[in-house]
């Protein structure tokens, strides 16, 4: 079959690949190694990519969902608008349609309940109201997707996720905090998650705002329609949707993230699959001689190796997909909390196959086999029939890997240096900042065999001579087998300590910050303004109140980036607590001036904004050009962020939603206050917040965020371990010539295998120490570079020793875990076994 | 991600139909009535046509329609066409709920013809709330910015004047329509039976309106003149299921006749041919089945379906022998549910304008 | 052909030992005796009997060669003396403990401090250089003797080498550190497998004096299995193995 797949003439090729294919069935270990080496590094990198596509996938239908996407019309009091609003736009030639909506909780869960009107526009909706009767089957049995859903009884559609996450199944009436009860859930694909959708009425209904509306989204029908002025005076504002792509830029350094992860677990596996093909190679050395005295061509040979890499590649690629899916499906919880937690962006928690991702999986699997074999393939094209009358002596031969090595390490170390002066340009900050870690990392990979064999020679030459001296010598020795295991470890190890540091000094910065931010002692955030403004006269009464903040917010761009713009009462607390970072001479009061605004650290970043600068906000009322008074960290948000005094807010966003505010007490009646505004106002744990429940809320979405970085962390040491094993199971038959003679002069098998351990143990724990400063420049770059570009915050490195100790603990046992199988199987072996190394002619 | 519009909208029209029937066929588009009545009123030969307050609507019935076509010609002497219909179906009788509630549905097509091009529209609403629906006196119709209604204060029982307007995002139309002539009934006596089970509407007309204004296509105006007619018509029984079709013709003769033909197909039978002749002084008399013999002559390809476009229409008692032509053979209406309708000539034993619709095709 | 001769002539001293063959009861003051010892081996033909019954006594400080056919269980004989192997049935005491009786660890002991081995395939530790090589089962055994290893060097010829690895050396020099690394600790007996098998004629006798010069030097007991009847004869004693059995002389036609 094989053959067929080729060009003929010359040796059939068949005869060749099948002598070739005859190695694998005498080596079962070798092969497991390359299989098990190739699918895992597919399985992870296909990973990352199947989450990355199922997030870029619910981005696009984020974007898409109901009234996204599309500019609306809104209310300019914050409030909602008449029905009859609506109805006039339609007469007079607006393709407008309306929508209801309300954040609400069904069981406790906060959910979006939007209620529409699919007639109206349906282009705008982006609903598939389920297989609608079509012309053939208009039975108007209720089974009528489209009929069902304006009818009676009819319906609230959700997507899976949120029927999930509700506990709810499709049938069901969920209920609101008020007990009114919803119509029966139906399960539609369409559906962004966390929204409920139904019929516009039957949600006008359930809110209890007959003839109501909260917005209408507007369609793109290009004909010529009145002007708004004329038809609803000032009643309604337009507002901008969220463009498409700007979940995709918000996310992105997050997706680059994971791709980096995925291609670092690639590049582990492949130096598995490199170490199994290389040995196979040489072990082949005289079946090749063989072969080619036989009369095959070195070109057929080599084309013969090629169809059994491209064969293996084929088999352990398809296993590496189905792994692939696996570790997707299993990730894909957190990945969604992550990006929830990050961005606010929806992922549903079900994975879908694509087979795009199929096809590109099992092409990085085809390809990184032929990069990891092309050393064998070319050496085997090369190779000359007979073979050079003397191996080398092993030590010259190491000798001179290792100055290639190095060499090699320190070209590309310079190349990571030279990178962000040379293409930083080109290539962008955020890309640069990956190569320069790219560069690091490989350099610092490469070099190790070179810093392990210089501390062996220096151990060997301090051991006594005699056994110590053989286990340091012994070490050395196997380190040119070992290495592409040992720098794969190393890979994992610093890896590991780098993010661990990113995120350790993150966790620690953002929880100093989070401290000083939650100034007010609780938060609250009323249904709707005329709520407002009853909870605000009640709390000025009230005498455990001391103050009560407006905290309003209105969505605008700024130079093209999406940006919040904060608005806030001028008051001692945030003179007196908020954290500022850069500052002209007295912010606080050029902001109560009303000329003044604070911009937040990743916006005066990206917009290359400093202290004393102006910047013009567009407001809904026209732009209005301020002085930057501040600059203040805004950790985790991908927006810019604006924060101006409250008048001025209100007057470049008349129509702002005034409906949150922090309310500061007196000692000792907070507990009060909250219970009073739960009770009398009926606010539920989403409208109404202490700040302790802030903070511990924003700590947890925060560890959640990093669950993923933890979980790839632990896959990719695992990896390493994989590499490890399998690297010393295929080196341990080849020891035996090496221990035999060993055990022959009076060392027991028990005392090689421990010995075999603790050397393991040694060199995993040399690893450990080289990985410590490479972690450390890991996170450097990732705190001082990355983060910068890919968020525009700056973070303080904080370092964590007790985790250092438990990594090189970790690395220890993973080393001694790689070991475990074949130093029982060299303690368990049979002594003949051991006596053939002896008697062996070959 | 964005979901067609073409699908959802036959999604629109079958609840429409689904008003319409309980088990339409294939083809079946708009028929009338329902198997069970669900409160609906009936259509009754006894119950006579009441102008001019049968011109508002009549929600007790479950499906009714304003259908105006008009034949215009340009300053050039160029030929045009126009269509403004508004349909109504009901799930239940007006009165039962309110606002969103309502089941009541509106769909609207709009159309202009010339002898290169057709242009269509449609619309779709939902009653109750008011951005559709039909008011008299005085009389207005409307759907979102597409309307049909009496000019000035509508006092007077006169029908007449009314503009109309339509717009779409590739034409538009602004008119004025009146009448001198009084509206005529339709069958007998305003009961029109459309087939031999007794399925039946209740059917009057206007076929004598002037029209003059303007229409817009491509943003070129032009000022017309010409002639439009009106039907109204409404029902709650269903047709029956093995309709395929219809082919409906409202020819004008001369300024003071007009003749309506229509042709219901059936998979299983002949095809139901009946009509009326009808005269500028109100008078209208019933063509029964077997007075009229309706013959297709040519079959145009239109939007790949065989349709017939040139016709044989002969009412031996009233020698009239005459062939018909279209305007513009590819006058399709592109909306949800499709069909054929544009401005027609014939010549034969007379020579004259008019409007033809096909359905089933 | 120069031959080093031997301080004392043992083989004289010793000749009627030649028939000293039949299984005999254990004489507990030899220093190696061999007593019934069989050993077998599954193959897929069946159990395979390599010796079936074999006796031996050797005396402290004497040669003997044991000859053969390919096969007949020379290599699997010495490989049961040096402790390597156990025996299915039988005794092999050694200074007058059973080496068959003994936990592994005491039989590595026994093979580090009490006996050398030299293989035909030199079976020498490639990490380490020839200098440590030469020293390293006297330094396992705790009995590294610097005089003693610097000497054997020097006579063994390799002093010039002892910085390079072994396969850096010839044949013949790896095989004559494979000699010095057996007799550095000393050893009371010397087991030998074919040594010079892998050598050219004239390297080969160069070893084989060397090695003979070594062992009287050292004063140990010495076993060697070989098919040269050449080299058997300048052994003290020689035995043949044959059928599993032990007779004194091979059955020449």
């Amino acid at each position: 079959m094989i053959a067929t797949l080729l060009p003929a003439g010359g040796a059939p090729l068949r005869p060749v690949v099948l002598a070739l294919l005859s190695h694998w069935r005498r080596h079962p270990v070798q092969l497991v190694a390359l299989v098990v080496g190739l699918a895992v590094a597919t399985a992870l990198w296909s990973g990352v990519q199947a989450l990355n596509a199922e997030a870029r996938a619910s981005y696009d239908a984020a974007a898409e969902q109901v009234g996204g996407g599309v500019p609306r019309l809104v209310p300019s009091d914050g409030r909602t608008l008449d029905q009859a609003d609506w109805v006039a736009l339609r007469r007079a030639g607006w393709p407008v349609s309306p929508l209801i909506e309300r954040e609400v909780t069904v069981g406790g869960e906060p959910v979006r309940l939007t209620g529409l009107d699919p007639l109206s526009l349906p282009a705008l909706t982006g609903l598939d109201l389920g297989d609608g009767p079509g012309q053939e089957d208009a039975e108007g049995d209720g089974g009528d997707g489209f009929a069902s859903f304006i009818l009676p009884p009819f319906q609230t559609l959700a997507a899976r996720e949120t029927l999930r996450r509700l506990g709810l199944a499709p049938g069901d009436r969920p209920v609101l905090e008020d007990g009114t009860a919803l119509p029966a859930l139906v399960e539609a694909p369409g559906i962004a998650a966390g929204v409920l959708v139904a019929d516009v009425g039957v949600v006008q209904r359930a809110l209890g705002l007959e003839g109501r509306l909260s917005g209408l989204a507007i369609g793109d029908d290009p004909r010529p329609r009145a002007d708004l002025a004329e038809v609803t005076g000032t009643r309604l504002s337009r507002i901008e949707p969220e463009r498409p792509g700007d979940l995709d830029r918000l996310t992105r350094s997050f997706h680059m993230n994971l791709t980096a992860f995925g291609l670092l677990s690639f590049t582990v596996g492949l130096f598995i699959v490199h170490a199994a093909i290389g040995l196979a190679f040489e072990q082949r050395r005289a079946m090749f001689r063989t072969l080619r005295s036989t009369g095959v061509s070195a070109r057929r040979l080599s084309l013969a190796l090629m169809v059994e890499i491209l064969v293996l590649a084929a088999v352990s690629g398809s296993l590496g997909l189905i792994g692939g899916y696996l570790v997707a499906a299993a990730l894909l919880p957190d990945v969604a909390a992550s990006i929830g937690g990050l961005y606010g962006a929806e992922v549903p928690g079900t994975l879908a196959l694509r087979p795009s991702w199929f096809l590109a999986g099992l092409g990085m699997a085809i390809a990184g086999a032929l990069v990891a074999g092309t050393q064998s393939l070319w050496r085997a094209a090369t190779m000359p029939v007979l073979a050079s009358a003397m191996p080398e002596a092993w030590a010259v031969a190491q000798r001179r890997w290792l100055r290639r090595q190095g060499a090699l390490a320190g070209a590309i170390a310079l190349a990571g240096l030279l990178l962000p002066s040379l293409g930083g340009e080109i290539l962008g900050g955020l890309v640069a900042g990956f190569g320069m870690l790219a560069a690091m990392v490989v350099a610092a990979a490469l070099v190790l065999p070179v810093i392990l064999a210089w501390a062996l020679t220096q151990a060997e030459r301090r051991a006594r001579p005699g056994l110590m001296r053989w286990f340091w010598a012994d070490g050395r020795q196997q380190l040119s087998g070992l290495s592409l295991a040992l720098m794969a470890l190393l890979l994992a190890l610093a890896v590991n300590i780098g993010v661990g540091t990113m995120v350790g000094s993150f966790r620690a910065t953002f929880t100093t910050w989070l401290e000083d931010r939650l100034a007010a002692d609780a938060y609250l955030n009323a249904r709707d303004a005329a709520q407002a403004e009853a909870i605000v006269a009640s709390l000025e009464a009230d005498p455990g109140v001391t103050r009560v903040l407006p905290n309003w917010h209105a969505d605008t761009r700024v130079q093209g980036w999406p940006t919040e713009v904060y608005g806030f009462a001028d008051d001692p607390l945030y003179r007196e607590r908020w954290p500022l970072l850069d500052t002209v001479g007295a912010p606080w009061d050029l902001v109560a001036s009303g000329e003044g605004l604070l911009v937040s650290e990743q916006m005066a970043y990206r917009l290359e904004l400093s202290p004393g600068d102006a910047i013009t906000v567009p407001g809904a009322s026209g732009e209005w050009t301020g002085t930057i008074a501040g600059i203040y960290a805004d950790y985790g948000n991908p927006r810019g962020q604006i924060r101006v005094d409250i008048d001025r807010l209100t007057a470049l966003f008349p129509g702002v939603e005034r409906r949150a505010f922090g309310v500061l007490t007196v000692e000792g009646e907070r507990a009060r206050v909250v219970g009073m505004l739960g009770e009398d106002f009926g606010l539920g744990p989403d409208q109404l917040r202490d700040q302790a429940g802030i903070r511990a809320l924003s700590l947890s979405i925060f560890d959640r965020t990093f669950v993923v970085t933890a979980a790839l962390n632990t896959l990719t040491l695992g990896v390493a371990g994989i590499a490890l094993l399998t690297s010393l199971v295929t080196l341990s038959g080849l020891r035996l010539p090496q221990l035999a003679p060993v055990w022959a002069v009076g060392l027991t098998r028990r005392e090689l295998g421990v010995m075999e351990l603790a050397r393991m143990a040694a060199l995993s724990l040399a690893t450990a120490v080289v990985a410590l400063p490479l972690g450390l420049g890991i996170a450097w770059l990732l705190v001082a570079v990355i983060n910068v570009e890919a968020f525009g915050w700056r973070l303080p490195l904080h370092l964590f020793p007790g985790d250092w100790l438990r990594l090189a603990v970790l690395a220890a046992l993973v080393a001694a875990v790689a070991t475990l199988q074949p130093m029982l199987r060299l303690m368990r072996m049979a002594p003949a076994r051991l006596i053939a190394v002896f008697a062996a002619a070959r | 991600m964005r979901r067609p519009v073409g699908p959802w909208l036959a999604l629109v029209a079958s609840l429409l139909s689904l008003a319409i029937a309980t088990s339409a066929p294939a083809q079946g588009y708009l028929g009338l009535g329902a198997a069970q009545d669900n409160g609906f009123a009936e259509v009754r030969p006894d119950r006579p046509i009441s102008l001019p307050a049968d011109h508002g609507a009549h929600p007790d019935f479950r499906i009714e329609w304003w259908y105006v076509t008009a034949n215009l010609k340009g300053p050039d002497g160029a030929d045009y066409g126009l269509q403004w219909t508004l349909f109504r179906s009901a799930l239940a009788p007006e009165g039962s709920e309110e606002g969103w509630q309502a089941r009541q549905f509106w769909m609207a097509h709009a159309a202009v013809t010339s002898a290169d091009t057709h242009r269509s529209a449609e619309r779709f609403a939902r009653g109750g709330v008011g951005q559709a629906g039909v008011t008299h006196p005085p009389f207005e119709a409307w759907i979102d910015d597409w309307r049909f209604a009496h000019l000035g204060d509508g006092s007077g029982d006169a029908f007449s004047p009314l503009v109309m307007t339509a717009r779409s995002d590739d034409f538009a139309y602004d008119l004025e329509l009146s009448a001198e002539a009084p509206e005529v009934l339709q069958g007998e006596a305003g009961y029109s039976v459309k087939s031999e089970l007794g399925q039946a509407s209740h059917y009057f007309s206007q076929p004598f309106f002037h029209i003059r204004g303007t229409i817009v296509i491509d943003g070129v105006e032009t000022e017309v003149t010409g002639r439009a007619w009106m039907d109204r018509e409404w029902s709650t029984q269903p047709l029956v299921e093995t309709q395929t079709g219809w082919d409906w013709f409202a020819l004008r003769f001369d300024e003071d006749n007009a003749l309506m033909v229509y042709r219901l197909r059936h998979d299983d039978r002949d095809a139901y041919v009946t009509g009326n002749w009808l005269t500028a002084d109100g008078r209208s008399e019933r063509l029964a089945p077997g007075e009229i013999e309706m013959t297709a002559l040519e079959i145009t390809e239109v939007k790949g379906r065989d349709v017939p476009t040139h016709w044989r229409i002969e009412v031996p008692a009233r020698e009239i022998d005459i062939t018909t032509r279209p305007l513009n053979a590819q006058s399709w209406m592109d909306v949800s549910f499709d069909y054929w309708e544009g401005p027609v000539f014939f010549e034969g034993s007379h020579d004259g304008i008019g409007y033809l619709e096909m359905t089933g095709y | 052909m120069s031959v080093t001769a031997p301080q004392r002539d043992i083989a004289d001293d010793n000749a009627s030992k030649d028939l000293d063959v039949r299984p005999v009861p254990a004489d507990e003051r030899a220093f190696l005796a061999l007593e019934d010892v069989a050993k077998g081996y599954p193959t897929p033909a069946g159990r395979l009997d390599v010796l079936s019954g074999v006796g031996l006594t050797i005396s402290p400080g004497t040669s003997v060669a044991l000859t053969g056919e390919s096969g007949s269980g020379k290599s699997t004989l010495l490989h049961l003396v040096a402790g390597l192997d156990t025996v299915d049935r039988g005794r092999i005491l050694l200074e007058g403990r059973d080496i068959a009786q003994m936990r592994e660890a005491d039989r590595a002991e026994l093979r580090r401090s009490r006996l050398g081995i030299v293989f035909q395939q030199f079976n020498l530790i490639p990490s380490l250089s020839v200098g440590d090589n030469l020293s390293f089962q006297a330094r396992l055994a705790d009995r590294y003797d610097a005089e003693w290893c610097a000497h054997l060097a020097e006579r063994l010829g390799i002093d010039a080498a002892l910085d390079r690895y072994p396969e850096q050396l010839s044949g013949g020099q790896q095989q004559r550190l494979a000699i010095g690394r057996a007799l550095a600790a000393r050893p009371a007996l010397l087991l030998a497998d074919e040594p010079t098998g892998n050598l050219d004629e004239a390297t080969a006798e160069g070893v084989m004096a060397l090695a003979l010069d070594l062992v009287a030097e050292t004063g140990c007991a010495f076993l060697m299995v070989t098919h040269s009847p050449a080299l058997a004869e300048r052994l003290d004693r020689r035995v043949h193995l044959t059928g599993g059995r032990l007779t004194a002389r091979p059955a020449v036609a």
